[in-house]
């Protein structure tokens, strides 16, 4: 999917920010990085910014079953449809609140536990010992497998009755004394935060890892001979120097998960839970149950101003925060 | 250089943020419409076991209509979870299919976006007349008044089935011919792990069949007569609630039924976990699971007053597939002869005994191939007691907004919890809130 490309790119346009050597006394050829820039700008206007303004054009309108076939014929219907979304006495705005809430606390325990998970494997995966390679390529498969094969098998591993969860727990451990629903009721939110972490930590692992390589090796031994212990030399070395790398892979991981449609879709189908309700699945269900695409859209420009408004705080402070360290 | 700094930042964000919500936009998928009057796009739904099986059965029917006319169909079968989306983006991109089947209880709201070919007596002629058909099939192709949206392809309904074996097992001969039979006889097939009644408590469309025809015992078809919702009425209380106390009062169904959604109860029939299971044309997937003819027995759903029949007696949903044609296709000519292929007697007799369904046409059904037993049944059910479901433009958005309900009472019961009449109507309020305005 189209996401994939972004985190490369990500990192090394907010890495190449803070790494550009400046060279002074040397004619600058300014215009050379645009050109280079102007393919991939083309093609961004064309598969990622066109849609988006269409789908902000649909936002403002009443796109019924009536009007599909023809929608520019539909009639426009100003703030309206982001009126009933945002006002929380409707059922409708208040659901949108209840399952905006439910992302937030989902989002951050998934992001939060992949950069635990991730970042804890990758530091003891720097000493180098036997089978080394194979762990790293076997922590790599979550990551590797087609979305949908992999969810689906979560998704027959959390049945009731003929589940291997349930049969490992129930039948095996004993934990439960009767087996219990994973993919209904509150426990799917359980499920699906298994789930996401799952599929999000290696990613998490990759990037952490990659960020290691290039801590230099002195910083170490100069730690190492002002007797720092292990600990130390993780809060002391090794963190600081993953900032960078950090800073990025959680905006990523951030933004991966909080949209994450695939999911919640593949696990609990057309309607998800409502401890489950994710805010792309909600979106989705809101707009074919009422076939109203237009107050759809509307909700899906909210959360791209919500996601905006994040990204852009995000990218502020981080990037304030390396100035200050610049000097 | 600060500034640049900012513009690789706000790029970085832009970017990321299309790549975000590239992924919500709806994106127009597959299929052209044939171009070329030799060529035609033909959307099957999946009426066998598989959509393998559907591939191997029509594609031997239509080379015969390839060979007659030198059309050439290109031939895609679509599962029922993407059906509907399907239709609907190709509805929104014009570039859909130029044949295509829909499910019956769609053909309303289909219907309302205007875009399929409108059967006006023109239209029905070049295929034979409308007279050919079955006037409650036709009854369920579009709203009342209107040149229906599409022709009837396959009819069935809902009928019991029920598993001899553990039938025998627990001593009983005979199937349940009255609903407080079904409920008494469900509680001795119930015990050991095994249960009387299967359900698809996940599967939206599922629910909505079963509560429509409730409803219409209790007296209401959830839409007033000028097709508002109407969800919370006591009637429409009732008749939830009477499906989903099968699992939470009376406790006939597998609480583990309440997350079936892939048909695995037919899978539990066939392996004498369940008894006993309301569905439409179970009988080829029961072969395909491994049982013989004689290893079930089909009766009709009993009824709370007693006799099935019209009225409070409904005891099925009209169910079945309607052909429609797209209005924009490239191909009306050869559309329209497609059709006419489709429904022809000889056609309808291949196909119809091919899927277990029902000809809606009349000359058709005289076959001797629908006169067995089960047919016998859906038949008897078809002309007596069954019913339609509302022909009405948000028919599609209620199946969502009740079936999500009923999913979510289902859940309920399994996880132990009391349905009482306070929840079935605060779901129902709910789902009434979800749908269209005015």
């Amino acid at each position: 999917m189209t996401t994939t490309l972004a985190p490369p790119e990500g990192t090394r346009a907010a890495e190449g920010a803070a790494r550009t050597p400046r060279r002074p006394g040397r004619p600058r050829r300014a215009w050379l990085p645009y050109a280079l820039l102007l393919p991939a700008l083309a093609l961004e206007l064309l598969v990622h910014l066109v849609p988006m303004v269409y789908g902000l054009l649909m936002s403002f309108k009443e796109l019924t079953q009536f009007y599909i076939r023809d929608w520019t014929t539909a009639p426009w219907r100003g703030l309206e449809n982001f009126r009933v979304a945002v006002d929380v006495d409707t059922p409708v705005g208040a659901a949108l609140l209840h399952s905006f809430w439910v992302t937030c606390l989902f989002t951050v325990l998934s992001v939060g536990l992949c950069w635990l998970l991730g970042t804890t494997t990758a530091v003891y995966l720097q000493e180098s010992f036997r089978g080394r390679g194979l762990l790293r390529a076997l922590y790599l498969v979550p990551y590797a497998l087609p979305m949908y094969a992999a969810v689906i098998t979560w998704t027959f591993m959390f049945q009731r009755d003929n589940g291997l969860v349930n049969h490992v727990l129930v039948d095996q451990l004993g934990l439960f004394d009767e087996a219990p629903f994973w993919l209904l009721g509150d426990n799917s939110f359980w499920a699906m935060l298994v789930v996401s972490v799952w599929r999000g930590w290696p990613f998490a692992f990759l990037i952490v890892m990659a960020g290691l390589q290039t801590v230099p090796r002195e910083l170490y031994e100069a730690a190492a001979l002002d007797g720092a212990g292990r600990w130390q030399q993780l809060r002391q070395v090794t963190l600081p120097s993953l900032r960078p790398v950090n800073q990025v892979l959680v905006l990523v991981l951030f933004l991966w998960t909080f949209n994450d449609f695939n999911t919640p879709f593949v696990l609990f189908g057309k309607s998800a839970p409502e401890a489950a309700d994710l805010i792309s699945i909600h979106i989705y269900q809101a707009s074919f149950v009422t076939w109203n695409f237009g107050s759809g859209s509307a909700m899906s420009v909210l959360l791209l101003l919500f996601l905006l408004v994040v990204t852009a705080g995000h990218l502020l402070i981080t990037s304030r925060g390396r100035r200050k360290a610049d000097g | 250089m600060r500034r640049i700094r900012a513009a690789a930042a706000g790029a970085v964000t832009v970017s990321l943020l299309a790549a975000v919500s590239a992924c919500g936009g709806g994106s127009a998928t597959g299929g052209g419409s044939g171009d070329s009057p030799e060529k035609l796009t033909y959307w099957a739904s999946n009426q066998g076991p598989s959509i393998e099986a559907d591939k191997k059965i029509l594609t031997a029917e239509i080379a015969k209509f390839e060979k007659e006319t030198g059309i050439d169909v290109e031939l895609e079968v679509v599962p029922w979870s993407d059906l509907l989306n399907r239709i609907l983006a190709a509805t929104t991109s014009g570039q859909g299919p130029d044949v295509l089947n829909i499910g019956n209880t769609w053909s309303a709201s289909l219907q309302a976006t205007g875009a399929l070919l409108p059967w006006d007596d023109e239209n029905f002629g070049r295929i034979g007349g409308r007279d050919r058909f079955v006037e409650s099939a036709i009854a369920s192709a579009g709203a009342e008044g209107q040149d229906p949206a599409a022709v009837p392809l396959y009819s069935m309904a809902y009928t019991l089935y029920w598993n001899k074996k553990m039938f025998a097992d627990a001593g009983i001969t005979e199937p349940p011919a009255t609903w407080d039979e079904m409920v008494e006889t469900g509680k001795r097939l119930s015990g050991d792990g095994k249960f009387a009644l299967g359900a698809e408590g996940a599967n939206l469309s599922e629910n909505i069949h079963h509560v429509f025809t409730f409803g219409r015992q209790h007296g209401t078809d959830f839409f007033t007569a000028d097709g508002r919702p109407e969800f919370t009425s006591d009637a429409a209380v009732d008749a939830v609630k009477q499906y989903v106390d099968l699992m939470a009062e009376h406790e006939i169904i597998a609480p583990g039924n309440a997350e079936y959604a892939q048909n695995q109860s037919l899978q539990d029939f066939a392996r004498n976990r369940t008894a006993m299971v309301m569905w439409q044309n179970a009988q080829t997937a029961f072969a395909s699971h491994g049982m013989e003819d004689d290893d079930w027995g089909v009766a009709p759903i009993p009824v709370r007053s007693g006799e099935p029949g019209a009225g409070t007696g409904v005891n099925s949903m009209v169910a079945g597939i309607n052909m429609a044609v797209f209005k924009n296709t490239d191909n009306l000519d050869g559309s329209l002869e497609f059709v006419k292929f489709m429904t022809s007697d000889a056609e309808q007799k291949a196909l119809n005994s091919a899927y277990g369904s029902i000809p809606p046409v009349k000359a058709a059904q005289d076959d001797p191939a629908f006169d067995g037993p089960t047919q016998k049944v859906v038949r008897d059910t078809l002309a007596r007691s069954a019913a339609p479901l509302p022909q009405v433009p948000s028919e599609s958005q209620f199946e969502t907004a009740v079936g999500t309900a009923v999913k979510e009472l289902f859940a309920e019961a399994a996880a132990g919890k009391p349905v009482t009449e306070d929840l079935v109507r605060e779901k129902l309020t709910k789902a009434q809130q979800q749908m269209p305005q005015g």
